[in-house]
């Protein structure tokens, strides 16, 4: 399992991941193709969601032609991105979040109930290049994760239940093989009852971890 | 040479609203809106030029996201501006202002593209950045210029134009060698002086006296370098001479009775480490010895701490002041081989809705001094990955020229792995950061007062932060340490490698050749290379075998590393350039030359003048507690910091077990932070970081304010879970010009309150910094202190927080009130300037160790301390915190007779908290309080309203929604 982890890879000095998304593609971009190709997980969390989407890894692409690492135009056709918050200041708050019900990330489908965790970033705002970007994202089940309310029910966008302006309260998405998988969120800040604000055994972000591992020993 | 500017545009506009808003606050209503836009512009280096297919590739890869923004790419033959001008008017906007750095100071942004498109093959390109602001309205040139000078650029480090901005590449100016000779001989003591003040030493006659005769000894001038380097050493910054200066002490009391006259042989060892040597506890492994104090935290690791101020930078530039404030604290930890684990930020600002118009010249608006500041400390500890947990935001007239700035970090290392002595043939390496004209004179400028004509005058002192070095630092520093491969190391902070190698080098000498020392551009001088303060830099005495291996970590983690020299052992300073000396001093005269200063201070006690009391009588007419309580939770010191401290990653590294926020809604104050390092999850220990500052009390009385500090750091640590015989306390104290025998003789009464409490508490200080001078034009910032404390968690299963848990649990006071309104928050509301300060509790430890007790036995549901507006706004903010309601009745709080209610209620004598216990636990919980002040006030209810009675009789009631709206305030936008 390959996990990309959060923080601000060079600052986030061009834009969130912008520059480290030129390192995997320029030092490991064929590696990575051959671990993602070969079904092994990937799990991108925070920096790590937005380096492998400004890569271009996530959603990845729709054909399975060939392309050279550095090639501008793989680039000019990503249709998702992350973005400047909708308040447009960095934010670090607990949230909830739900496993997308179809998602090609089937891994996920057995996590029991929302799972609980921070966010902390300024670039989180999930957004796409058109409606029907999106609809394609919903439709071949490439979301994986939504902001939730304390009971489960859609964010339907309103802060700070959705806590940066993502459309349709997307938190993370998937690939299509579903074992690439980023979110905004930090699972791995709720990995023991005693980290949780709240209390209660509810929501560990253990969980995600743990189903990803069933894929790497699947 | 061609250059190409390219305007990277948001699609959706990237409006700009605040900047609108807070330019209609400056009067300019014409303004209707504002958007901006990235600038680029790229160079080459090389003879050749880049090429537009080179430009096309580093926009789709590195400058355009194809989803949010397109780009427009213009060829410039020359820089002429009027051509951009032209071109720009085709725009939407009525006007441009465009924002770029100035030459010297670090442009990151660039960095990083010149590294990224090297990596693509693109290899001697040269970039630089700059900001777009398109304005519609119709506003006039000088309202344009007033919109970029008062919202858009600081003129410290930053320069606009209307219209388009000329880019400026590097920095290039011809290689300086030049080194001065400055005549001292014979110089009278007002050419002394005068020579001090323009070369901005700081120093006063007596030093420069000091410095003339003994360089008539040796028979020749100073060198600049010399001189400057005596500056830096000698400066209040680095040796804190006022604290170790010999004080002749007059103190009137209250009742104009002039006391006996004191002499202090320093403040710092008559008070503050003697209360460490007298507490002597055995935990302590480090206090006043290192960089950051050093506590030990289990088997295996110690805890360091250190709080630093940036007081005149965050004044100058709030973002890169306050950002470097973070950078630099941090670097006292990894200079004491600790892994940094955590931040925390204190911050004092002038009143946030002062007019423009009512703003003395010269200085920023305090809205744009806090929008700064807290984006420069989130910006820098969010990029190191660090969690910020702890700290205050208090609003006072007195920092209006003058802002606070407090930063903290905490660390973890391994026992016994910090190597402290240097030995003789030690290389002298410096690693990270390139040393430029940043930052030059920082010390000796901290060193002086601020006045209007600072901002033009210092804009060198100025420095802008680069986190992700700083990161490479952390994690080079900590392999090398494991790996032993150093004797000794310190950070470059305040007076650069001059400090940094004359401290490390007093008792054995140091030969350096500053030629060796990497820089960001050519042209610095000897002494500014020696001098600079550009941040991110470490130096380390490392034996010439060990060269190889650290060099192959330095590589790994990406630092730059340069040996400069050795640890001689002759006990000289020789400081070469080129090979030339440029410096010889004996580090005997460098570190022992400096004449212990004399000083008067000067107190005289306020008297208590009840008569002035703004209540009379017996009576408080429901409408007016309400009133009261309302206006004291939406004052902006008490009321919710949520739009502040969410922008900082309180979270990174997963240790956070009591956070900022508390309760079901996460958005009740905590009275301080709990941390599990990451590494230590085998066990329960856990520590907490908490804060007592009070600058109100201190206007009344300093000796009270410290005292006060002290029992607020220890009972917010107390009230978390930490065993009150593990705490230990850091002082900050921030002051007006010691010189002056007033202002000094309040610093004494502080001390001297420091040394009380910290006995009676038994808690040793373990780190501590003074930062003085803090005037502007004349005027001090109300005599500051900061107390942090750092306690242990024996078991963190038994944390508590302050949120109220269940309707039914009974809510008990502990501790005494008294009718203490001195410097009170009720007192400044009322304009009152009288009133007794709080007073020291009697026996405070044996209530903290029972609390504590029946902390860890499970008794204590909630727990809050009582500061800030006394007993009513603790328990609104436990209600706040729980989403449920409390009904208590004042009459039960014990500390005697009160003479009106607003005693019980408003109140701040130290030593008290609010305790929430279980109807079950109510006989064990009252049997372990046996001899203690603990008073049943009444319930938690359900009702969602606050209920206040006195003798049974209703003095008013608050819903929770009026608590909450009031206390959380307008969204912090």
């Amino acid at each position: 399992m390959l996990v990309l982890p959060g923080g601000f890879s060079y600052g986030d000095a061009l834009g969130a991941g912008v520059r480290q998304a030129l390192d995997l593609r320029v030092f490991f971009h064929d590696e990575l193709r051959e671990f993602i190709e070969a079904g092994k997980p990937v799990l991108g969390i925070c920096n790590g969601f937005q380096t492998l989407v400004k890569a271009g890894f996530l959603p990845g692409s729709t054909d399975n032609g060939a392309r050279h690492n550095d090639e501008p135009q793989s680039m000019e056709q990503r249709q998702v991105t992350l973005t400047q918050n909708s308040r447009g200041r960095f934010e670090c708050r607990w949230i909830h979040l739900a496993v997308e019900h179809g998602a090609k990330a089937s891994c996920l489908a057995h996590l029991e109930g929302p799972v609980f965790c921070p966010v902390a970033h300024g670039e989180g705002n999930f957004q796409v290049s058109s409606d029907e970007a999106l609809k394609r994202l919903e439709k071949e089940g490439l979301v994986a994760f939504r902001y939730v309310d304390e009971h489960g029910l859609p964010a339907r966008g309103r802060y700070p239940i959705n806590p940066n302006g993502s459309v349709a309260d997307i938190a993370g998405i998937c690939n299509r093989a579903g074992n690439v998988i980023g979110l905004m969120p930090h699972p791995e800040d709720h990995i023991d009852p005693i980290q949780s604000p709240l209390g209660g055994r509810k929501g560990l972000g253990l969980s995600v971890f743990q189903a990803m591992m069933g894929l790497a020993f699947a | 040479m061609n250059i190409f500017r390219i305007e990277v545009t948001n699609h959706s506009g990237e409006d700009e609203p605040r900047i609108t808003a807070a330019a209609h606050r400056l009067g300019i209503d014409s303004l209707q809106s504002c958007n901006k836009t990235q600038l680029y512009f790229l160079t080459s280096n090389s003879s050749e030029s880049p090429s537009s297919d080179q430009v096309e590739r580093l926009c789709a890869l590195l400058l355009v996201d194809p989803v949010t923004e397109s780009a427009r790419v213009t060829p410039l033959p020359h820089t002429r501006s009027d051509d951009i001008s032209s071109q720009i008017a085709s725009t939407s906007a009525d006007h441009i202002i465009e924002v770029a750095l100035r030459p010297g100071v670090t442009d990151v942004a660039a960095r990083v593209l010149e590294r990224g498109a090297a990596e693509l093959g693109i290899l001697s390109l040269e970039a630089a950045t700059a900001t777009q602001y398109r304005l519609t309205g119709d506003l006039s040139e000088e309202e344009l210029h007033r919109v970029a000078r008062g919202l858009l650029c600081n003129d410290t480090i930053e320069r606009y134009s209307l219209g388009a901005v000329e880019p400026v590449f590097g920095h290039s100016s011809d290689a300086l060698n030049i080194v001065d000779r400055v005549p001292l001989a014979s110089l009278s003591e007002e050419a002394l002086l005068e020579c001090s003040r323009k070369r901005m030493l700081s120093l006063d006659a007596e030093e420069m006296r000091e410095i003339q005769s003994f360089y008539d000894e040796l028979g020749r001038d100073p060198t600049d370098v010399e001189l400057e380097t005596l500056a830096q050493t000698w400066s209040e910054h680095c040796v804190h001479k006022t604290f170790k200066s010999i004080i002749a002490f007059t103190r009137q009391d209250s009742r104009n009775q002039a006391l006996p006259v004191e002499e202090i042989t320093g403040l710092l060892q008559t008070y503050i480490q003697a209360a460490t040597e007298k507490v002597n506890r055995p935990w302590v492994r480090s206090a006043f010895v290192d960089d950051a104090g050093i506590i030990e935290f289990d088997d295996n690791f110690d805890l360091a701490f250190k709080v630093e101020t940036h007081n005149h930078p965050s004044a100058l530039e709030p973002f890169g002041g306050a950002n470097t404030g973070i950078g630099g604290v941090v670097r006292d930890i990894i200079a004491v081989s600790a892994r940094p684990i955590a931040c925390t930020d204190v911050l004092c600002f002038g009143p946030q809705d002062i007019s423009p118009d009512e703003l003395p010249a010269g200085i920023l608006h305090p809205a744009r001094v806090r929008e700064g500041v807290v984006a420069g400390i989130g910006d820098y500890g969010n990029k190191l990955g660090l969690p910020t947990v702890n700290g205050a935001v208090i609003y006072d007239e007195g920092y209006l020229g003058n802002p606070l700035v407090f930063c903290g970090a905490v660390g973890l290392l391994p026992k016994g792995s910090h190597p402290t002595k240097p030995k003789q043939g030690d290389r002298i390496v410096v690693l990270g950061g390139r040393t430029g004209r940043d930052g030059i004179h920082g010390a000796t400028f901290s060193s002086a007062e601020l006045t209007q004509a600072t901002h033009t005058e210092s804009g060198s002192a100025v420095q802008i932060g680069d986190p992700i070095t700083e990161k490479g630092l952390i994690e080079l520093v900590e392999a090398a340490r494991d790996k032993r491969l150093y004797n000794a190391i310190t950070d470059c902070g305040a007076g650069g490698l001059s400090s940094a190698v004359g401290e490390m080098g007093e008792e054995l000498g140091a030969e350096i050749e500053l030629q060796d020392v990497p820089l960001k551009y050519p042209g610095l001088t000897p002494w500014e290379i020696w001098l600079s303060e550009a941040q991110e830099r470490m130096v380390l005495a490392v034996p010439p075998s060990n060269l190889p291996l650290l060099q192959e970590l330095a590589d790994l983690w990406d630092v730059e590393m340069r040996d400069l020299g050795q640890f001689s052992g002759d006990g000289w300073l020789r400081v070469r350039y080129g090979g030339l000396a440029v410096a010889e001093l004996p580090m005997s005269f460098l570190h022992g030359g400096l004449p212990i200063p004399r000083r008067t201070a000067q107190y005289s006690e306020q008297t208590v003048d009840w008569s002035t009391a703004p209540f009379t009588g017996r009576d408080l007419p429901s409408r007016k507690a309400k009133e009261i309580l309302l206006r004291m939770l939406s004052h902006p010191s008490v009321a919710s910091k949520e739009g502040i401290v969410r922008t900082y990653d309180h979270e990174v590294r997963g240790g956070t077990l009591v956070r900022p926020f508390v309760g079901p809604h996460m958005n009740g104050p905590a009275d301080a932070a709990v941390l599990k390092p990451l590494g230590t999850w085998g066990h329960q220990r856990a520590f907490t970081l908490s804060a007592g500052i009070n600058p109100l009390l201190g206007k009344r009385d300093c000796y009270a304010m410290a005292v006060s500090a002290v029992d607020e750091a220890f009972r917010n640590a107390v009230s978390v879970g930490a065993d009150p015989d593990t705490v230990a306390l850091l002082d900050n104290f921030c002051w007006g010009n010691p010189t002056i025998p007033d202002r000094l003789g309040a610093l004494v009464r502080a001390c001297q309150g420091c040394y009380d409490a910290a006995v009676s508490y038994n808690a040793p200080f373990i780190s501590g910094k003074d930062s003085l001078y803090n005037e502007f034009e004349g005027q001090p910032i109300p005599g500051t202190l900061l107390i942090s404390a750092v306690g242990i968690v024996p078991d963190m299963r038994r944390i508590c927080t302050s949120d109220l848990k269940q309707s039914g649990n009974l809510i008990y006071l502990l501790g005494e009130t008294r009718e203490e309104f001195g410097g009170s928050l009720l007192s400044h509301l009322f304009e009152w300037e009288g009133g007794e300060p709080p007073a020291m509790p009697n026996e405070p430890l044996d209530r903290y160790r029972a609390l504590h007790a029946a902390m860890r036995s499970g008794l204590i549901q909630s727990c809050h301390d009582l500061s800030e507006g006394g007993l009513a706004v603790a328990l609104a903010e436990m209600c706040i915190g729980g989403r449920l309601g409390a009904a208590v009745d004042i009459s039960a709080v014990s500390g005697g007779d009160f003479t009106h209610p607003v005693v019980p209620l408003f109140a701040e004598s130290n030593g008290r908290l609010l305790m929430e216990v279980a109807r079950r636990d109510v006989k064990v919980f009252e049997e372990s309080f046996t001899d203690l002040p603990i008073a049943p006030l009444g319930t938690v209810t359900q009702t969602g309203n606050l209920e206040v009675m006195e003798n049974g009789q209703r003095l008013f009631a608050l819903s929770l929604e009026e608590i909450a709206t009031s206390w959380q305030g307008a969204e912090f936008e």
